[in-house]
């Protein structure tokens, strides 16, 4: 199947692309619009959210419910390493993806040992148990969330200004998504991909078939971590809404209207998503009936762009 | 102290009993149909809507309650007939994101019929006081509640251990092509299974609603209770539903009622405090973790 | 020519910033859905009555308020505040209910030099170290109506009391604030989770304490099914129930009705209060939305009366915010709870009643004031401020 091969022919158009997010900031002060700054950083960093998800879910075909616990925990952690002085991005950033890769390893290790409706109910079950231990930590400031010091500073920089903070977001998905592509096409990818298609022929053949699904959650679960610790940082507040189910079908959700599997799907849908909200929020406090009935007529009338993927592996 | 010790032991059983109204439905949806309903808890709460709405109008909780199960069981049998019978055939992933955009799509339009604030519903004048016997006492609708449940959970003994329908839903739960191959009309089981999982939403709903609050984004936090149980019950099991709510009822009900006491008497009282509330609340879900580690497919599993 | 104009509209310019605005923006984030909407509501419907009054003005200037729900949820209110300040540009802010949102959007609203008037939250935090002087709070320091009915315990003699508050920062204040001027035994603080609704487990622990009072702060949806729940177990025999207002006022008085009956709480304002602008602001607030206010629609009601007081005494020059803050510290508006005035940390010195729910001559069930538990009461945290 061709998912994940899409990397290399739209490299130009990536190129292209970059150039003009690089410029977004300049322009949209030009424009007198600083506000859409922090928005457009807010998007880049759901993209990621939602890619990590598509990871887990388009290639590693692992239908986690639970993916908002992984990008919750990152929030809390970079809440954390913030509150108690560490603040460069370079020790911030990989100590919330190993936080929330730790975290991920856990589930995974108890929830891989199931399949098919157990496996999605029981990721769904433990992100809620993250969100209640969280709710209830009153070290952690309980139901109120843990409010950010300052912002994490880049090589002795601050990025407390809009532009700066978008440019490090910017980088960071950017990275991710050459990660991503990368390990498409790396070995790795290749076994995890054939063990989505056919699980019982990798097993017989001798590929630790396990290990390898874990493997591909924990980092699924990791690059959430880095996507939290970054929202943490644009909003200040580490809040337990972020880990809480809801936060997981959003992320589902931005994944299935651009595309599962797809490399660049998650950065589509969250685009999609995102933009359609605050449109749509202008005009009437009810839109969610509107996105509700958008999506039971993509599930409906347009299976094939939602569900390609998992009707082999079902089959 | 035969007081508190039989008070948390009903209370555990009033909660779990309720849980399993829940469960009991979503339990043979997906066991039988191999399908995702994470709208299950949005059936509850529009049950509890209808109930309330219905009990106003009427000025009579039970023909409130009455009228809002059937119209719920209603509401169940057309979205059966209009979307579920599309979903059955189709892979988890839709049916989750179909599911999904039906609580955004029922919480959207309860808000807009009936406000964001919640929604009173107030119980039987009769009930809304103590019942005492030799010197206990307890709350008379919780008995009321306590009865209802047991009464449904006995019906639906009956229903799938000793009726011939009974025995198609297990059938069908343990084998479905097989039973298709003998013959017998799955489809018209299902919608039947289903509209009956609506209305003991609704049932529970309604009996929950004057105990606790009708209002919007209810059933998702229910649902997930909803959830551990079945995992922990097993899935496509009426019994594992059964045992499965009254583990997490009683578990849920005594760590909040020990666990502070328990904690303060082994700890200082200031990690005791920080400590307690935490490990109450996520207690349950530890208890799913360690059975799924011994038993990955729950306590009885419908599938061998 | 061109250049002529671009001169002018510079000249222009400047003096709008000198000279007084034509227009004032207000933006109100308040909690508008959920279990805590009543609060909300009342603080907006307060406001809007008080706007009304005041012809849509502002100290003379046309005003505009917006309108957004924070749903409680922290990161919600933060981004709403955001788009407030960023976006709308607004020139003050009120509305929130619950501290801990307020002290989530704080940073943000201080840091644009915007004057926040709190209409609710009084977080312990803004009272003293973190003092600002951008937040403004028309209603009272959170402890301080716990104090009041800790003072009221101690003073009746009782001798073994339940606390029970939900397990988030508000509910150790209430703790600190009760236990401030209550001295005798507590039997058990009971700490349940935020949003909790059923009891039942807490209430049968309760029970085997056999407490003489009960101190419970739950604000919201978790007060009317405590109180419910209480009466419904029986406790009502043998123990005394005691509340801040806040869980205690005509939202929760509607919902749960007669069992409230007997139930002392404390307040700074009360709707029977003798005073010429309570009486319009009650009868008017009847008139208008059919239903008798609660404290919170009272402090609404005076944030929007303070705003106009002190935009008019600046003249409508926004801009100038030192003169704005001095305007505001003054205090140049009547407030419905009678009088009183602003500490140095920008929280009231007030009196705080000792009110009992009971039936009125209507034959409804509601608060009425009973007596004066403290006079000019500030709060504990004023000395830790150092106001900039």
């Amino acid at each position: 199947m061709a998912f994940y091969h899409s990397a290399r022919h739209r490299e130009a158009l990536s190129i292209g692309l970059i150039g003009v997010m690089i410029a977004l900031p300049a322009l949209l002060t030009a424009c007198g619009q600083e506000f859409y700054i922090g928005f457009a950083s807010r998007i880049l960093i759901f993209a990621l959210a939602a890619s990590s998800l598509n990871l887990v879910l388009g290639f590693g075909g692992m239908f986690s419910l639970g993916h908002a616990a992984f990008f919750g925990i990152g929030a809390y952690a970079a809440a954390i390493c913030l509150r108690s002085g560490i603040t460069d991005a370079l020790l911030v950033l990989p100590l919330a993806m190993a936080v929330a890769g730790l975290f991920a390893l856990l589930v995974g290790a108890l929830s891989l040992r199931t399949r098919g409706v157990y496996f999605i109910m029981i990721t769904l079950a433990f992100g809620q148990m993250a969100y209640y231990l969280v709710v209830s930590a009153r070290a952690w400031g309980g139901d109120d969330g843990l409010a950010l010091v300052g912002r994490m500073t880049f090589a002795g920089f601050g990025l407390h200004g809009e532009a700066a903070f978008f440019h490090a977001v910017l980088a960071c998905l950017g990275l991710s998504m050459l990660f991503l592509g990368r390990l498409a096409e790396a070995r790795f990818g290749r076994v995890i991909q054939a063990i989505r298609e056919n699980e019982t022929r990798m097993e017989a053949l001798g590929f630790p078939v396990f290990h390898y699904r874990l493997s591909c959650f924990v980092i699924g679960g990791a690059l959430a971590g880095l996507a939290g610790a970054l929202l943490a940082n644009l909003t200040g507040l580490a809040s337990p809404s972020l880990l809480q189910w809801t936060q997981s079908g959003t992320l589902l959700v931005m994944v299935i209207i651009g595309g599962v599997g797809y490399l660049y799907g998650g950065l589509l849908g969250a685009l999609v998503l995102l933009c359609l909200e605050e449109v749509l929020a202008g005009f009437t406090v009810h839109w969610h009936i509107g996105l509700g009935l958008l999506l039971l007529t993509i599930v409906l009338y347009a299976p094939k762009g939602v569900a390609a993927l998992f009707a082999k592996t079902h089959d | 102290m035969t007081q508190l010790i039989l008070e948390q032991a009903l209370n555990g059983l009033q909660f779990g009993l309720m849980l399993f109204l829940l469960a009991a439905g979503l339990t043979l949806v997906f066991g039988i149909m191999d399908c995702i309903n994470l709208a299950h808890g949005s059936l509850y709460m529009i049950g509890a809507y209808l109930v309330a709405a219905a009990a106003q109008a009427a000025d009579s909780f039970w023909i409130g309650l009455a009228t809002g199960v059937a119209a719920t069981a209603l509401l169940g049998l057309v979205l059966e007939l209009t979307l579920f019978r599309q979903l059955y055939k189709r892979d988890h992933l839709s049916q989750v994101l179909a599911t999904f955009a039906l609580i955004l799509i029922s919480n959207e339009a309860v808000r807009l019929i009936w406000g964001a604030q919640p929604v009173m519903l107030n119980p039987p004048a009769a009930l809304s006081g103590p019942l005492e016997v030799g010197g206990f006492f307890y709350p008379a609708y919780r008995l009321v509640i306590i009865a209802c449940g047991l009464a449904v959970a006995g019906l639906l003994y009956l229903l799938v251990a000793k009726s011939r329908i009974g025995m198609w839903v297990r059938a069908g739960a343990a084998n479905r092509e097989m039973t298709e191959a003998l013959g017998i009309n799955v489809q018209g089981l299902f919608t039947l299974v289903f509209v009956f999982g609506a209305a003991l939403c609704a049932l529970a709903g309604g009996l929950l609603g004057p105990l606790l609050a009708v209002q919007v984004g209810m059933g998702e936090s229910v649902l997930i209770l909803a959830f551990v149980v079945i995992i922990i019950g097993g899935i496509g099991s009426i019994r594992g539903a059964l045992v499965g709510s009254l583990i997490v009822g009683t578990v849920d009900t005594l760590g909040r009622a020990l666990l502070p006491t328990l904690l303060r008497a082994t700890l200082p009282a200031d990690a005791a405090s920080t400590l307690g509330p935490a490990l109450a609340s996520i207690l349950i879900y530890l208890l799913m973790a360690g059975i799924l580690f011994f038993k990955p497919q729950g306590l009885f599993p419908a599938r061998a | 020519m061109s250049l002529r104009l671009t001169a002018l509209a510079a000249a222009l310019m400047l003096a709008a910033l000198a000279h007084a605005a034509d227009k004032i923006k207000v933006g109100l984030v308040s909690t508008l859905s959920g279990p805590g909407a009543g609060l909300g509501v009342d603080i907006r419907d307060g406001f809007t009555l008080a706007m009304k009054r005041l012809d849509g003005k502002l100290g003379d200037l046309p005003a505009e308020v917006i309108i957004a729900d924070d749903q409680q949820s922290p990161d919600v209110a933060k981004q709403i505040v955001d788009k407030f300040l960023k976006k709308d540009k607004v020139d003050l802010m009120t509305g929130i209910v619950f501290s801990n949102l307020m002290l989530a959007v704080g940073p943000s609203i201080f840091e644009n030099r915007t004057f926040y008037i709190s209409a609710n939250a009084g977080p312990s935090q803004y009272a003293g170290e973190q003092c600002n002087p951008y937040f403004f709070n028309v209603a009272w320091q959170n402890d301080n109506l716990h104090e009041a009915v800790g003072k009221y315990v101690q003073d009746k003699g009782f001798k073994n009391v339940v606390i029970v508050t939900p397990n988030y920062p508000g509910g150790k204040d209430a703790v600190s604030g009760f236990k401030r001027y209550y001295k005798g035994k507590v039997a058990e603080e009971v700490y349940t989770k935020l949003g909790q609704l059923d009891y039942a487990a807490e209430l049968a622990q309760i029970r085997s304490l056999k407490p003489d009072a009960l101190f419970f702060f739950l604000p919201g949806g978790m007060g009317i099914n405590f109180v419910k729940q209480f009466v419904a177990a029986g406790l009502s025999r043998d123990t005394q129930l005691f509340a801040p207002g806040f869980s205690a006022d005509e939202d929760v008085i509607k919902a749960v009705g007669a069992p409230m009956m007997g139930m002392f709480n404390s307040s700074h304002w009360a709707h029977d209060m003798e005073n010429v602008e309570n009486k319009r602001f009650v009868a008017d607030f009847e008139k208008e939305y059919a239903r008798l206010p609660s404290l919170y629609a009272s402090q609404g009601y005076d944030a929007a009366l303070m705003m106009d007081a002190a935009v008019r005494d600046v003249k409508g020059k926004l801009a100038d915010k030192a003169a704005l803050q001095k305007a505001l510290e003054a205090k140049r508006f009547k407030s419905v709870r009678g009088d009183f005035k602003f500490n140095t940390n920008h929280y009231p010195v007030q009196n705080y009643y000792l009110r009992a729910i009971g039936k009125d001559a209507q034959g409804r069930v509601t608060n009425k004031t009973m007596g004066t538990i403290f006079t000019n009461h500030a709060d504990a945290y004023v000395s830790q401020c150092k106001m900039k």
